[in-house]
């Protein structure tokens, strides 16, 4: 590493822009090895599967032509025809669902390890804007191939945005671009998609890392507590980029085993006059507030319920992202964890509502 | 004679473009035609009477069939004979008196130059008009079927003669059981018709191209058809079935012992989609009605019947293939494309069971299954090459693998060097 930040390349770039910081953080920044070390490695894999998004969406779109009578006979195309088109289709879709998994599993990581604590509120606020708009992401992106199962559910999906109070028909006016899922819902959708979502998407990512840069790994209250020279730390390069970038190519590899075993069907052309297929569920990372939304009675007080369940997660997401900045005064709440356990029950419920949906 | 053909004309013309100009509005109407004006303020203007009717639409208003003259509003004067008023016309003249306008030529051809004028006539070999001639003032005129007040074009779905409303037309007096019992004619036609494939067509999937009552009896010169023409009625649409039928031995033979060629195995009234099922020696095989275990004609219809359930056999397995290659996103144009051949020729091969010939059926189908084996054996490459693609797993394997274990190998190095 030492080499290259001899190099004349660098060299010739340090004196006209000042390169100090890159140093620093080449040279000083240190990882902390501990029990919790391997969480460290989630953001960095979500990161890298964000990537793959990037590039096989832009290999896609090279194809891709939205539009009522062209979009499925676009994608059939690049299934079909298009010189390993499937390839990119397969590991678009799949690198997409393990994005929102490891956003998952990277979000609860820093829950409950309590990395949002101070200094890190911000960091979490556009971690948790992220993952909404990875959510966003997928939904906007499942009716592209305009394939029955993609019509319907979007059809579903956009009924629920309708339950939001106030506004929620003026929203659903705006998604589906009309009363109903049409043409001009697939061009919205992919206005959305293709460049709408990433362009908010890089900018708070851009944030979010810079913050990650700028503050460090976040170190757990017994690492903090040990005598330092207890501590045990690794240098980020290269020791934890190797590491790093050996977890990415064990990802990658099983993103080509689901892309190659498991490859997603084109389905058939959305037909608005045919009846609904069986089995129209939602992506799995919608399906517990889909689940919890059909369990509801018809009304609760005097709310309906759907609009209940929708006004529920959205008060729920909102306290979930402004965590960091709930501070529990009693000492007796703080003993008992009150934040661990409602993490426990907030994994568990997601969980629980998952499988229940699947298995209904 | 001619001059007074012509005198006709001018007259009907020059009263037809000055009403058109002053009746675009029924309300423009209502002020300058005094027998609407008198009949709307008096509230007896005649039932159903529709304001935008045709021949409101054209400038045509009550004096045109009635007589009077519109231009007074004194009762005496407008509605006196002198002025030719003729009130309510006798059931009898009316074809005489929508004949007026409706048979001639040189005034209907200013309306459309390819409009029929030979209504009333062809009305008169009818035996609606046989019957009104001989004095039976029970039977249709035109009024019946076309409505008196609310007359409007064959393509106005809101129309009586429009496609799908034809059979509710013909129904209200066909469908009168005291009514037709007068001329010994059952009154379940409707009833049967509207559950026949024909019927289903055009009263439940409103599709106006199905054939209703006037399309095999005719329309004005509406007649039961005789036995020789049934064939040739089913033919105007079923072209095929007809020719062959008449072409092979069982329109002979039916000819002889005076069977109603289509009728005898399709109905008439009560056609039902045809299927395979109805040939062979099955239970609702229609050959069992005439023929009888291991006779010629049996083993004829068997030998057919196993053509066809070979043929569907295979191609529905091509189908099911199909819809896989579909649903798993692999090339299916080519096999698409050889199925619908395929499709073809088994719509073929049964129109082709009116030869009543095993070897041209089988002619037919043969063709047919070679697509439909092309199609499969298409399919199945498809497929093999969906799952063919599970080899690149390995490759990917031993590149990763080797890439894996070089990153390895320098972690541990680095971690070794350092202590």
């Amino acid at each position: 590493m030492n080499s290259f930040l001899d190099s004349k390349t660098f060299n010739w770039l340090d004196s006209r822009y000042n390169l100090d910081p890159i140093k620093k953080l080449i040279l000083h920044k240190k990882v902390p090895v501990h029990k919790h070390t391997i969480w460290y490695y989630m953001g960095g894999v979500t990161l890298f599967l964000f990537m793959i998004q990037v590039f096989t969406g832009i290999l896609l779109l090279m194809y891709y032509q939205p539009g009522e009578s062209s979009a499925f006979e676009s994608v059939r195309l690049i299934v079909t025809k298009v010189k390993f088109g499937w390839l990119i289709r397969n590991l678009h879709s799949w690198s997409a669902n393990l994005m929102i998994f490891f956003a998952f599993v990277h979000m609860f990581s820093v829950f409950f390890t309590k990395a949002y604590e101070k200094p890190r509120e911000l960091t979490w606020v556009s971690g948790f804007l992220l993952l909404v708009l990875g959510m966003a992401f997928g939904f906007s992106g499942y009716l592209l191939p305009w394939n029955e199962l993609a019509f319907f559910a979007t059809k579903v999906g956009t009924d629920i945005v309708g339950a939001v109070p106030f506004v929620g028909e003026e929203l659903k006016l705006v998604l589906r671009g009309g009363q109903d899922v049409t043409g001009a819902t697939l061009s919205r959708f992919f206005g959305i998609h293709a460049a709408i979502l990433p362009a908010i998407f890089t900018l708070i990512l851009i944030f979010h890392l810079l913050m990650v840069q700028r503050q460090g790994m976040s170190e757990p209250e017994f690492f903090k507590k040990l005598p330092e020279n207890k501590k045990k730390y690794i240098s980020f390069l290269p020791d934890f980029a190797l590491r790093d970038f050996l977890l990415w190519l064990i990802v990658f590899y099983f993103l080509i085993f689901l892309a190659l075993f498991f490859q997603w069907d084109l389905g058939l052309k959305a037909d608005a006059l045919a009846p609904a297929p069986q089995g129209i569920k939602p992506e799995w990372y919608f399906m517990f507030m889909f689940q919890s939304l059909k369990l509801l009675p018809p009304h609760i007080w005097f709310i309906e319920g759907e609009t209940f369940g929708v006004l529920f997660f959205t008060f729920a997401g909102l306290v979930w992202m402004l965590v960091p900045f709930i501070k529990l005064k009693s000492e007796k709440f703080q003993k008992r964890n009150v934040i661990i356990i409602t993490g426990i029950v907030v994994v568990a419920f997601i969980v629980g509502m998952t499988i229940y949906g699947y298995l209904e | 004679m001619k001059q007074k053909k012509i005198f006709q004309f001018i007259i009907a013309a020059c009263f037809i473009i000055f009403n058109t100009s002053a009746a675009q509005n029924f309300d423009d109407l209502k002020e300058d035609d005094n027998c609407v004006s008198c009949h709307s303020d008096m509230e007896i203007m005649p039932e159903g009477f529709l304001p935008d009717n045709i021949h409101m639409q054209k400038g045509l208003s009550c004096s045109g069939c009635h007589g009077g003259d519109p231009a007074t509003d004194d009762m005496e004067i407008s509605m006196s004979e002198d002025n030719g008023f003729i009130g309510v016309p006798d059931r009898a003249d009316i074809p005489g008196m929508c004949g007026k306008c409706h048979s001639n030529i040189e005034f209907m051809r200013t309306f459309r130059p390819q409009i029929q004028t030979d209504q009333v006539s062809q009305y008169f070999t009818s035996m609606h008009g046989i019957k009104l001639k001989e004095g039976d003032e029970n039977v249709a005129e035109c009024a019946s079927c076309h409505t008196a007040h609310s007359i409007l074009p064959a393509k106005d779905p809101r129309s009586t003669i429009y496609p799908v409303n034809i059979p509710e037309t013909c129904n209200k007096c066909h469908g009168d059981q005291e009514l037709m019992s007068n001329y010994n004619i059952e009154a379940t036609q409707y009833k049967e018709y509207s559950k026949s494939v024909h019927g289903i067509a055009l009263l439940e999937n409103k599709d106006a191209g199905a054939p209703a009552c006037n399309d095999c009896h005719g329309n004005h010169g509406a007649m039961p058809p005789e036995i020789t023409s049934i064939s040739h009625v089913c033919g105007t649409c079923h072209v095929n079935n007809m020719n062959l039928f008449e072409s092979s031995d069982m329109a002979k033979g039916f000819s002889q012992l005076d069977y109603h060629a289509c009728e005898q195995c399709h109905g008439y009234h009560n056609i039902q989609e045809p299927g395979d099922f109805m040939i062979g020696d099955n239970e609702e095989s229609v050959c069992t009605d005439c023929h009888f275990e291991d006779d010629e004609g049996m083993q004829v219809a068997v030998s057919i019947k196993n053509i066809l359930t070979d043929f569907v056999s295979v191609y529905d397995t091509a189908e099911a293939k199909l819809h896989t290659v579909q649903v798993k996103g692999m090339n299916d144009l080519e096999i698409e494309y050889l199925l619908k051949e395929a499709r073809q020729k088994l719509i073929e091969s049964r129109t082709a069971i009116h030869s009543f010939d095993p070897a041209k059926v089988k002619e037919i189908s043969k063709a047919g299954v070679e697509l439909t084996q092309k199609a499969i054996k298409d399919a199945d490459s498809e497929m093999d090459e969906y799952y063919t693609r599970r080899e690149g797993f390995i490759f990917a394997s031993v590149a990763l693998l080797v890439f894996g274990i070089a990153i390895f190998l320098r972690i541990r190095l680095i971690s070794k060097d350092k202590g």
